[in-house]
């Protein structure tokens, strides 16, 4: 299940949702990014996340359906926020359930990895110096990466 | 065609989206950035650096390759950084 949206979310009501109806689950996994207070040496006053409307739904979905292509998995979770966040603040949220552990904690961090490289969102920092876009981490990309076969 | 830009792509051009009509010669992803390159100081500061410029056709990422047709949207964005 993928959202995208600008409210907040309820980690407990979410992973409490996703797992109500199905006894086959003994593992659930789970990944929450919060907006950190610093930017190497510059405080963050808030962070915007700008989206593209259509794609980021299309390649969450391509990114979900990867993951259960690859592990067994009973029940999976995308929520993604975007607009203005303050420190502290949840972004995203990333659940994953299965039968056992590994599938569950395996996807889970594929999920986040791919999510990280392929899914178009970007951040804007609000420092003292005014506004900074976020530039993408080559670990991010090695991170995505680990998960391709060579 | 349908233009989207986003993020610095965006503030840099001053445009979050436009309707164009390429001249012919605009076949393929890698004409058509040349053609946007020259379109004005915008155009070019936000176009300069191809390496950290990102093409999505109709919502896929595409290589500078991609053939092009008339009723496509195109997206410019930097690399991404969600998460």
């Amino acid at each position: 299940m993928i959202r995208v949206q600008r409210e907040d979310f309820d980690i407990g009501a979410e992973i409490a949702g996703l797992t109500a109806a199905n006894r086959r689950i003994g593992g659930v996994a789970s990944f929450v990014g919060l907006v950190r207070e610093m930017a190497g040496d510059a405080a963050i006053g808030a962070m915007t996340l700008e989206h593209y409307p259509g794609m980021t739904e299309k390649k969450l979905a391509e990114i979900e359906s990867e993951a259960c292509r690859r592990w067994p998995l009973d029940a999976s979770l995308i929520i993604h926020r975007y607009g203005r966040l303050e420190p502290g603040e949840r972004i995203v949220l990333v659940v994953t359930a299965s039968a056992h552990r590994e599938a569950a904690l395996a996807s889970c961090a594929f999920l986040i990895d791919w999510l990280k490289t392929e899914a178009p969102f970007w951040k804007l920092e609000e420092t003292a110096a005014g506004g900074k876009w976020v530039e993408a981490r080559t670990s991010d990309a090695a991170a995505a990466k680990r998960w391709t076969p060579d | 065609m349908r233009i989207l830009y986003f993020a610095w792509l965006r503030t840099k051009i001053g445009l979050a989206e436009e309707r164009v009509e390429p001249p012919e010669e605009v076949t393929d992803v890698a004409s058509l950035l040349r053609w946007l390159q020259g379109r004005g100081p915008g155009f070019a500061a936000a176009l300069q650096d191809l390496s950290v410029v990102r093409v999505a056709v109709n919502q896929d990422y595409v290589k500078p390759s991609h053939r092009l047709s008339r009723d496509d949207e195109v997206a410019l964005f930097p690399p991404v950084t969600g998460g």
